[in-house]
């Protein structure tokens, strides 16, 4: 009995000499590496620039993400488009959208026009090194009056050889979503 | 012949002695000194022995002032020899190990568990039925108890669920040792090899107090072959080969054991399997490697003894690629879809995402047994389980970890039990734990669990008494402290949003910008209990009747949980203002023990406060779209139901086995269904069998899954851009109800006087059935497994 009494108080030590030890060093936040928080896309067209923003800091929080558009589009033009992808989760900003350049094969743009948008001949200004879309660069042009979404989303490791894929219909894509931004428009 | 003559010599100085002594004595129990009558004493070198009478005593007339060896033996003992000095003043008391078996027993299971629960009805697979699971895992081989199914996430990681409840509520002992391997994730399997078990124990409740107080819905208890005190060696070696996944095992184990009471023992499995096949497709990327093996070496003497223990467990298994999504309109269009989204050519490659865990666990035991009094156990055991989760990634980081937790777990136990009483027993008991989990910050990837330390301290007290031939009580008390301390990091603005910088601003430690530094620290105290009885109603009939308290302090995915659950595709919120889970538990058997037909019938009801459960409550919006909220919740709740097993000896050939349960879960008040209740099930198996001809064994079996018809509509909505609509995400619904039927074959033949060759056939869902099972998390993607032949062979020698 006395053995077992002599064990445990040799036990209990133990533990509270670790509990004291672990108690001073502090551990270090993780910064996530793989986070897209940031989609801009800039579009040129009819001699004037818009610029957008979908802006998620908090991506897994309770606050929303914000989204800016500079202006309207004109009606009956046409548009290139470019995308950048930041993490601006960290100090500085890490750009991603070289990630995705370097991993074009298994990625891919779509863009979605609401049916009151319109916008119409939605292309593809870029591809990847078997020759498929990827949609960094893309260009579309405008119609008359209107007001819509404007969706751009990203998927990962897509099956591009589906049909329509190539195309820039996204049913047959599958892969993982990876953006899914949705931009107010007004065509005037 | 020399020896003969000295001998005689000897005998002949003898007779000039004064011969005319007596020797009076009394042969006992060891443990509860009662008499042991009909035990023979002889006297070496003379001709001369005595009997025991009824009290024991006994008497040696006409032995000379010598010093006698004595040889005493008893038809339940092990033969005892002594040496005696005459003349011996007073009784000569001889001290017997009685009761062979049951020694066996009690040494190798540690403390007398399954002795003290006396008042519930505990289910047993024994070893046979386990080496026709050998490819399967620990959840599979439950199953086949009634009352217990599986939550599964395909079909390789498999949790049991015991009348209702799984992961943290189910307490699972290996070699008696309680399994500390993050069992708080729906997706985390025990790290248990199957093949490492002589036989496992189910006891459908929290009574079995001395492992813990928190069993709110069972504890299952792995435990090793029994050592057999006798100079022997012996092994097993069992080849399994299946055709769905195209795999199998290897499992070997070998043992040695003497007579003056040391053994060793060692077994290893390997397991292998590639992609695994539904009925139309291959399910992609379902692989499994497994290795495992374990040591066990010790002496088991009668009056004490000690016992090393290792294990290593190592499994990497493949989730299913169509499982892996991004965001709620991924999960919309799978669950849309008929079939899963990637179907590839079988592999036996195992691709991202997948886990990978290791498990190590070592322990040190000894005992004492007391004279007139019982046993002291003191144990040390020490299991360190690392688990890594892969998951698709992009830029590369396919091979860094998303999810890499360390949990270290230190137990030091002893148990005092008291056996000398035919009537009364008990024992009382001391458990002390340490744990800390360490989260890899490597992985890139924000802590899903947080770094924490965890003390724990148990004490118990747990006591039967025999009334009488047919009633039997029993009662039990105990107390668990909790203390944890961790280390989260929270995103600001979930700390801001759910109120913790005002309610819990003392555990605000530093603000890094977009997260804080928290040091939440928790102490729970916990009472739980035990009070049932046994009443043998006749030959035929007894019954069991059990009340259970059991407290569960809120685990660290309830409390901690914020944030992407990668291999969920939601988002899961835990909440620091959890209370403990307080189950009462009333569970009654009626047993049926004799006769050519026999039953159990098991009702039970649960009353759960503060249930904790998890449910989708909405849909985030991020940058990468909507996503699945579930959130942790604590209510009050209810789950009843009952088990029943019934076998029936038609002829002297043929058997039939049935066995259905079910279960029923509620909220308080409102009457909600819980989530995930098992669904009603009854299985059938009508045997043929004829040891005549080589042990032949014929099996049908029927196996029939109620549709779930009571469930929580919990469906999420979200915005589709793709069709510019608002869609009802159906993850609420349970699949449609299904009926598979297995069929087997078993033969043994002689091989030697020592060795036998068994070999068995089965043929799992017979008519190739497409089903898809509620309790199976990956139902929204895929089919479960299509046929399956699996062909075993087994040679013991």
């Amino acid at each position: 009995m006395k053995n077992l009494k002599l064990t445990s108080l040799l036990f209990i030590t133990t533990l509270f000499l670790t509990s004291c030890s672990s108690d001073d060093d502090n551990i270090e936040p993780i910064l996530e590496e793989e986070v897209i928080t940031t989609l801009q896309v800039t579009l040129v067209g009819g001699g004037s620039t818009i610029t957008m923003e979908y802006k998620d800091l908090d991506p897994e929080g309770p606050t929303d993400p914000v989204v800016t558009v500079s202006g309207p589009l004109m009606a009956g033009t046409v548009y290139t488009g470019s995308l950048t992808l930041l993490n601006e989760l960290v100090n500085p900003a890490e750009n991603i959208t070289e990630e995705i350049l370097e991993e074009a094969e298994e990625h891919q743009f779509f863009y979605q026009v609401s049916n009151t948008l319109n916008i119409t001949n939605i292309t593809y200004e870029d591809s990847d090194s078997n020759g498929n879309p990827l949609g960094l660069s893309f260009s579309f042009e405008t119609g008359a009056a209107s007001a819509g979404d404007f969706t751009i989303i990203l998927r990962h490791e897509p099956n591009k050889e589906a049909e329509g894929v190539s195309n820039g219909d996204i049913t047959n894509a599958d892969g993982e979503t990876d953006i899914s931004a949705g931009f107010p428009l007004t065509i005037q | 012949m020399r020896f003969i003559i000295i001998f005689l010599l000897i005998g002949g100085l003898v007779h000039s002695q004064n011969c005319e002594q007596e020797l009076h004595g009394r042969v006992v129990d060891f443990h509860d000194g009662s008499p042991l009558s009909g035990a023979v004493i002889i006297v070496g070198g003379v001709e001369k022995y005595a009997q025991t009478d009824v009290d024991g005593y006994f008497t040696i007339d006409n032995l000379c002032d010598e010093t006698y060896n004595l040889q005493i033996s008893h038809p339940e003992c092990s033969t005892v020899s002594k040496t005696v000095t005459v003349p011996y003043v007073g009784t000569y008391i001889i001290q017997m190990e009685h009761h062979l078996e049951t020694l066996d027993q009690v040494t190798v299971k540690g403390s007398a568990a399954i002795d003290y629960v006396s008042s519930q009805l505990e289910s047993r697979l024994e070893k046979d039925a386990l080496d026709d699971l050998s490819h399967t895992s620990l959840g599979d081989a439950l199953k086949l108890l009634s009352g217990v199914s599986t939550l599964n996430s395909g079909n390789t990681v498999v949790k049991p669920v015991i009348q209702g409840l799984h992961s943290s509520r189910v307490l699972i002992m290996n070699n008696g040792v309680r399994m500390q391997d993050q069992d708080w994730g729906v997706e985390h399997a025990p790290n248990v090899d199957l093949n490492s078990a002589g036989s496992i124990a189910l006891i459908k409740g929290a009574s079995a107090l001395q492992y813990g107080g928190d069993a709110v819905g069972g504890i299952v208890l792995v435990e090793p072959d029994r050592v057999i005190r006798k100079d022997s060696l012996f092994g097993s070696t069992i080849l399994t080969g299946a055709s769905n996944g195209r795999g199998g095992t290897l499992s070997s184990s070998l043992s040695k054991t003497t007579a003056v009471g040391w053994y060793g023992h060692v077994q290893g499995t390997l397991k292998r399997f590639g992609d695994f096949e539904a009925p139309n497709y291959v399910l992609s990327n379902t692989g499994q490697f497994e290795k495992a093996f374990s040591v066990r070496f010790g002496l088991n003497k009668f009056t004490y003894g000690f016992e090393g223990y290792y294990s290593f467990f190592d499994s990497e298994t493949g989730i299913l690629k169509a499982s892996h999504l991004g965001n709620a309109e991924d999960l919309f269009f799978a669950i849309q879809n008929e079939e899963p989204s990637v179907i590839e050519d079988f592999t036996y490659s195992i691709e991202n995402p997948k886990q990978e865990v290791t498990h190590h666990l070592a322990k040190a035991k000894g005992f004492m047994r007391i004279s007139n009094f019982g046993k002291l156990e003191a144990q040390y055991d020490f299991q360190f389980n690392n688990r890594f989760e892969y998951d698709v990634r992009r830029g590369g980081r396919g091979d860094q970890a998303a999810v890499d937790l360390e949990l270290t777990t230190h137990t030091f136990s002893t148990d005092l039990s008291y056996d000398a009483h035919t009537d009364i027993k008990g024992n009382v008991g001391v458990m002390m734990r340490y744990q800390n989990n360490f989260a890899n910050p490597d992985t890139g990837v924000r802590r899903l669990i947080p770094d924490y330390d965890k003390y724990d301290l148990g004490v118990y007290a747990l006591g039967n008494y025999t009334l009488n031939d047919n009633w039997k009580l029993e009662a039990g008390v105990r107390y668990d402290y909790n203390h944890l301390d961790a280390k989260k990091f929270y995103r600001t603005s979930l700390w801001e949003n759910r109120g913790y910088d005002v309610e819990f601003a003392n555990f605000f430690v530093e603000d890094f910008g977009t997260q804080v530094l928290t040091n939440p620290v928790f102490d729970f105290h916990n009472f739980s209990g035990t009070l049932g009885f046994t009443h043998t109603l006749s030959e035929q009939f007894e019954i069991f009747t059990n009340y259970s308290l059991a407290t569960r302090g809120p685990n660290p995915s309830e409390l901690f949980s914020e944030g992407l659950h990668h291999s969920a595709a939601r988002i899961e919120i835990g909440d620091l203002r959890f209370q403990q889970e307080v189950a009462h538990k009333v569970a009654v058997s009626l047993h049926k023990k004799a006769g050519r037909f026999q039953f159990n019938f098991s009702p039970f009801l649960n009353k759960v406060n503060d249930f904790l459960l998890i449910e989708p409550t909405g849909v985030e919006q991020t940058i990468r779209g909507g996503y699945q909220v579930w959130e942790f919740r604590q209510k009050d709740a209810y789950l009843f139901g009952f088990d029943i097993d019934a076998n029936y000896q038609i002829s002297r050939h043929f058997d039939m086995f049935s066995k259905f349960a079910l279960v029923k879960g509620y909220e308080n008040k409102d009457e909600n269904p819980l989530i995930l209740m098992t669904p009603a099930n009854l299985s059938t198996t009508l045997e043929y069998k004829n040891e005549e001809l080589n042990h032949l064994k014929l099996a049908l079996e029927s196996n029939l899954v109620f549709r779930q018809n009571e469930y929580p509509d919990t469906n999420p909505e979200i915005y589709l851009p793709i069709s510019q609509t608002n869609e009802i995400i159906d993850v609420s619904t349970p699949p449609e109800a299904y009926h598979l039927m297995h069929f087997r074959v078993d033969t043994r033949f002689d091989l030697s006087r020592k060795s036998t060759l068994a070999m068995g056939l089965s043929i799992y869902n017979l008519f190739n059935t497409e089903y898809r099972d509620y309790l199976n998390r990956l139902r929204y993607f895929a089919d479960n497994l299509g046929r399956n032949i699996v062909l075993r062979v087994k040679i013991n020698y």
